[in-house]
């Protein structure tokens, strides 16, 4: 899933590579000396370049800018989350779409939490990727899938989907819940509820 | 009519305001930090209102058809409360964010020591990170302190003409100008400038390096005033490109001086079936 370097420098201008080398190099030296000292408000140069890779890639490149930096840095979870509270709305996407790399266990979750309260949907759809489909407990799973038809982020975005919602009795009250509120109002429902209703039928009934 | 607001504090406004502004021609604006009306009492405020600028504000905009840039700084007010200068130790991380097109509002409110050292660090801070300033003129004293604030952009670093001298009048337009500064006017429904008076200083001044903004805030104020002179910009005699100079290739100008300017944007409705800000059940 993460494009490798070498695609990378493939689709980028002359200047775009020679920066993404430097900081390239910059990440990878962070990951040999992971006790760079820093000041509480000062930051390491690969995480400057981190926060800056939009402009200088191209803002269609920016994902696979940041996470290519996170990988060659070695980031961990304490990385991640300052990362993370640093970042704008774009770097903070960036982390999320890294964690299942990067992050073997269930640590990062407070940032996948933190993500699903905003109602920025570029952070919604990042944080019900696969990190969360391995890691998320199903009640908090459940009310990211419903906060994706909420808000208008397609059901594409939330991966595993099938597999966790197979079965999912409690999915489907809710569901059917929200298209009965929803009815009750006159509003029509969100395109993909009924989809992601039918995925909720046990597997003998399928 | 195409229209860019260099100077408007959306954190304050609704979106029925987002909905006015994209009607009225609006596309860009640039939010620049500023005191609250209620005084912060940490650096963690900023850091919270810094990241607001930085994400969600942006987010709301786009629903709405308008790209959203922000200035970022410790203001003048707030630079004299021991609790609150600290943000300047934090800037730095926060000056490298894509959406960050200057340093600002700095300069002064009561011209205090605490203030110089301010307005001077920043200025620093601006200089360093290739950014242009937006500078604040005071209310009270107001030639005074353009005088000053002048005399502090002359010692620093960074040149005039990558500063915007906001809050200009009749009292301060002409050396504000021979500054070399570019020119900022607020519009509002009672005090600083309104359209009628701006429209007198462009024919006498010309639209070079002339910036117009709402500077709408959470006080009385009107985010369509950008559109409202330049309609009486057109009823006075001015051209189409006269309009279009200073409601949007100047403030164009002005912050591309930062080199992150993104201006393209999808229409709104584009990005979600619903077309508002999403908070369910809507």
């Amino acid at each position: 899933m993460t494009t490798t370097r070498d695609e990378l420098a493939g689709r980028l201008g002359a200047a775009a590579r020679t920066w993404l080398d430097e900081a390239l190099t910059e990440a990878a030296h962070a990951a040999d000396t992971p006790s760079d000292p820093t000041g509480p408000y000062l930051s390491a140069s690969w995480e400057l370049r981190f926060a800056s890779a939009g402009r200088h890639c191209g803002p269609e490149h920016a994902d696979s800018v940041r996470i290519l930096l996170l990988h060659q840095a070695r980031a961990g979870t304490d990385t991640l989350t300052r990362l993370y509270q640093h970042g704008t709305a774009a770097e903070r996407r960036a982390v999320l779409l890294a964690l299942l790399s990067l992050v073997p266990g269930p640590e990062a979750l407070p940032l996948v939490a933190d993500a699903l309260r905003t109602n920025d949907t570029r952070l919604v759809a990042a944080a019900v990727g696969p990190y969360a489909a391995t890691h998320l407990d199903q009640h908090s799973w459940r009310h990211a899938v419903l906060k994706c038809l909420f808000t208008g982020v397609p059901v594409e975005a939330v991966a595993d989907l099938p597999r966790r919602a197979r079965g999912d009795t409690a999915l489907a009250r809710m569901l059917a819940d929200y298209a009965d509120e929803r009815s009750a109002a006159g509003r029509p429902l969100p395109a993909d509820l009924p989809r992601v209703l039918t995925l909720t039928v046990p597997p003998e009934e399928s | 009519m195409r229209i860019f607001d260099p100077h408007i504090h959306m954190t304050s406004r609704t979106t029925d305001d987002y909905e006015a502004m994209y009607d009225a021609g609006i596309r860009a604006l640039v939010e620049p930090s500023f005191w609250l009306g209620q005084p912060r009492t940490s650096p963690a405020s900023f850091f919270d209102y810094f990241d607001a600028l930085l994400g969600w504000e942006p987010f709301r905009a786009a629903q709405y058809g308008i790209a959203h840039h922000c200035t970022l700084a410790l203001n003048p007010k707030e630079a004299n409360d021991p609790r609150c200068t600290p943000v300047l130790d934090a800037l730095p991380r926060y000056l490298v964010k894509d959406s960050v097109v200057a340093v600002g509002e700095i300069g002064y409110d009561s011209m205090t020591p605490a203030e110089d050292t301010a307005l001077a660090a920043q200025l620093q801070l601006a200089a360093d990170h290739g950014l242009p300033a937006l500078v604040h003129t005071p209310h009270r004293d107001k030639l005074a302190g353009l005088r000053r604030t002048v005399d502090v952009i002359r010692e620093s670093h960074l040149p005039p003409e990558r500063v915007l001298l906001d809050h200009l009048n009749e009292t301060t337009v002409k050396e504000a100008c021979d500054s070399g500064a570019w020119l900022g006017f607020s519009i509002y429904p009672d005090t600083k400038m309104d359209e009628d008076r701006m429209v007198a200083i462009l024919r006498s001044h010309g639209t070079e390096r002339v910036l117009v903004n709402s500077a709408a805030d959470w006080g009385k104020s009107d985010p369509l005033k950008t559109r409202k002179v330049g309609d009486a910009m057109l009823a006075a005699g001015f051209s189409d490109d006269d309009v279009d100079r200073v409601l949007w290739r100047n403030p164009v100008a002005f912050y591309g001086l930062s080199g992150r300017l993104h201006l393209d944007l999808p229409s709104p409705g584009a990005l979600h079936e619903g077309n508002s800000i999403l908070r369910g059940g809507e």
